[in-house]
């Protein structure tokens, strides 16, 4: 066990992964002389050389259809997208053909590739460097998208994901990347793809969101259950797609309330999917319009208005105040 | 049958100011005093401007700047060479060009610290925001000279990369357009040695930039880019040839990053100081202020007056910046479509409201 915040914890699934598998390949902009621009693949070229940790010509497109090539051929890349704001032309690829393999061929031809990309606000940079796009990979069938939140569930998320035989976009929530620190074992830990986590139980109202949003949340949740007394339910998503339904309907099933917190745009959102889940399976439960805090409908807003525009502890807890008050 | 040659391709290089100052009196372009002048001005201005911006960024008073310092003959001299209504489609490392096509200071500083305001169109000037998006922008710069043949518009396209540029598709694409449409864009391709951490001769296995022009039919040529002569020679023409119907160019200027990346970059990590130090002797500004000695139109105390002149503009411009109060949060609610959808409205409404209740401002 050692406490490392999650650049070291992603850094340490790579270095783990890369240690007992020869096929996993790392393949990015700057990934190798530089270690990446966060230093997420620090330390990986100089253990395992240039063939296994490949800086590559700058193209996105190139990145991924290189990557389908390698992961067709029996290897495991785990390429980085620098940021998911330049991550768009990959769309093309995992849409046409990393999602479909398996299908196209029934079977016989499997994808098993990762995409990691730091996405969303909080670093002070230039456009297309802080928004979260997640709905728009969780909309490719075929495509498992994850967004671990803290050190630890970003290591055994990971090294999952590398291990997964199908394609991965695991999104990296850049604002969490230093800003704590966590214990995460030394020994291999592994976490199912496709399972949410109740943080921790509550009965009065359940709150889920997933990222860079789990911290504000559950800022949120700390003085709302401090002031109020009451139990909040709070879930962290981790797997976008496939969408972990049972525990969101059971938790909904037992509060009757829900919050959802979304760092993206409101419309056509992953908030949207969970509420259109709950209305298929828990509807007659709920004592309260379930509540979205989100970003607006907007184009992403340059830092210098972010902060007016993310969601933060006092929407959250204000949401969570209207919905039990209902 | 034996195998023939069926095409034979060559590429050429030009300077015309060496790194000493030595002029090449056979390619020496014929430009006024006057003239000559000014470009020094615009290329002291760029890097004051520059060093400025990282100061401030330093200080915490902007966020992350992307700094041109070394490449200003590259994109500064092409820039004063574009007519009034010529379009400028750029990157995002040739600050000093933007100044030349219509932006002010006070306009980067606001876009370097986060406002979207840094962004407006200047008046009278066919000048598109920054473009982040690695060789994105070059396509639109094809679209552009498209519609200009269309609409018998004489207009031409200047249009900006780097060499890490020219490995994506877009970048491509845009080429092979150009010369089928035979565009009048010109493409400039600022090779500065570096796509970050990545160098040139691992972007791509080609021996020059230049010679991609060759694939696509159109002409290409590799420029001393810190030989502000040999710029405004190559710029000069490739122009006029889009002006006139010619098509496409592309012109690869070799010149070099003096500073980090961005200022979130450490370029320890993978370049040494010797390059850079050798890098710093072929400065374009230090050899064309020698040029000018030589031309006895410059001395020490007209450098010393235009240094404290631009130094009083961008102290002003600064301190206008910093002035400014009225950049009101809900402006993004206003501009994503031409007209507000109900939804949008609302949720604009429900912001204000929030905002005034969070602030106390009822
Ligand atoms: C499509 C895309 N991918 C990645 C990035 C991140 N990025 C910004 S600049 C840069 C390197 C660009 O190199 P080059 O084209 O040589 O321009 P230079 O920075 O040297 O001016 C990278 C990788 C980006 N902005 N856009
Ligand atoms: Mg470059």
């Amino acid at each position: 066990m050692s406490k490392m915040n999650m650049v070291q914890a992603i850094n340490l699934a790579m270095l783990q992964e890369m240690a007992k598998d020869d096929s996993v390949v790392v393949l990015g902009e700057d990934v190798g002389v530089d270690e990446g621009v966060f230093r997420v693949t620090a330390g990986l070229l100089k253990k395992y050389g240039e063939d296994r940790v490949i800086d590559t010509p700058l193209a996105e497109s190139g990145i991924i259809g290189t990557s389908i090539g390698m992961a067709l051929a029996g290897l495991k890349p785990v390429c980085e997208m620098q940021f998911s704001g330049f991550s768009y032309l990959i769309v093309h690829q995992l849409e046409g053909h990393a999602s479909r393999f398996r299908a196209r061929s029934q079977g016989d031809w499997t994808v098993p590739l990762v995409v990691r990309m730091p996405y969303g606000g909080g670093v002070r940079a230039m456009e297309h460097h802080s928004e979260s796009r997640e709905a728009l990979y969780a909309t490719i069938t075929g495509v498992k998208v994850v967004i671990p939140s803290t050190p630890r569930n970003a290591r055994a998320l990971l090294v999952a994901a590398i291990r997964d035989p199908d394609p991965v976009v695991f999104m990296e929530p850049k604002h969490s990347y230093r800003a704590f620190r966590e214990e995460v074992p030394d020994e291999e830990e592994v976490m199912e793809i496709g399972k949410a986590e109740i943080v921790h139980e509550g009965n009065d109202v359940t709150i889920i969101s997933w990222g860079a949003m789990m911290r504000p949340t559950i800022k949120a949740v700390d003085e709302y259950q401090e002031k109020t007394g009451k139990t909040v339910e709070l879930i962290d998503l981790l797997t976008i797609s496939p969408m972990d339904s049972k525990t969101i309907i059971e938790s909904v099933q037992k509060t009757g309330r829900c919050v959802i917190v979304q760092e993206a745009p409101k419309t056509m959102g992953i908030a949207s999917e969970i509420i259109a889940r709950i209305n298929d399976k828990a509807l007659m439960y709920l004592e309260a319009p379930v509540k979205r805090v989100t970003n607006y409908d907007v184009i992403t807003p340059y830092f210098g208005r972010e902060n007016y525009y993310f969601p933060n502890p006092e929407r959250i807890y204000q949401a969570l105040e209207a919905t039990v008050d209902f | 049958m034996p195998i023939k040659e069926i095409e034979d391709f060559t590429i050429s290089y030009m300077q015309v100011l060496d790194e000493n100052g030595k002029v090449d009196k056979e390619l020496e372009p014929k430009i006024s005093a006057t003239e000559l002048i000014d470009m020094y001005r615009w290329m002291i201005r760029a890097r004051e401007v520059d060093q400025r911006l990282i100061n401030l960024q330093r200080q915490g008073r902007i966020g992350t700047v992307g700094p041109s310092t070394g490449q200003e003959a590259a994109h500064v001299i092409p820039a004063l060479l574009m007519k009034d209504n010529d379009w400028f489609v750029g990157a995002f490392r040739e600050a000093g060009a933007r100044l030349v096509r219509g932006e002010s200071i006070v306009q980067a500083l606001l876009f370097y610290n986060g406002f979207e305001e840094g962004n407006k169109k200047p008046e009278n000037y066919r000048t598109l925001p920054i473009s982040i998006i690695v060789g994105s922008q070059t396509l639109h710069a094809v679209g552009i000279g498209y519609a200009m043949k269309y609409r018998g518009d004489d207009a031409a396209v200047l249009t900006f990369m780097g060499d890490g540029a020219t490995s994506e598709g877009d970048f491509h694409e845009a080429m092979n357009f150009a010369g089928v449409w035979q565009a009048p864009v010109v493409f400039l391709c600022q090779n500065n040695q570096w796509a970050i951490s990545l160098p040139r001769h691992k972007q791509t296995k080609s021996e020059t930039i230049a010679q991609k022009a060759i694939a696509y039919g159109i002409p290409g040529i590799q420029v001393d880019g810190n030989d502000p002569l040999a710029m405004h020679v190559a710029a000069e023409e490739a122009l006029k040839r889009a002006r006139n119907g010619g098509g496409p160019t592309l012109i690869e200027a070799v010149t070099y990053r003096l500073m980090m990346h961005t200022t979130a970059d450490d370029p320890k990590k993978y370049r040494t100081e010797d390059e850079v130090e050798g890098w710093k002797k072929k400065d374009p500004i230090i050899r064309f202020k020698k040029y000018l000695a030589s031309k006895k139109i410059w001395d020490a105390k007209k450098e010393e007056a235009l240094q404290t002149e631009i130094k009083a503009e961008i102290d002003v411009a600064v301190k206008e910046f910093e002035d400014i109060k009225d950049l009101p949060p809900e402006i993004c609610f206003d501009h994503v479509f031409s007209t507000k959808p109900d939804d949008i409205e609302e949720q604009r409404q429900e912001f204000l409201d929030r905002l005034r209740k969070e602030t106390g401002n009822v």
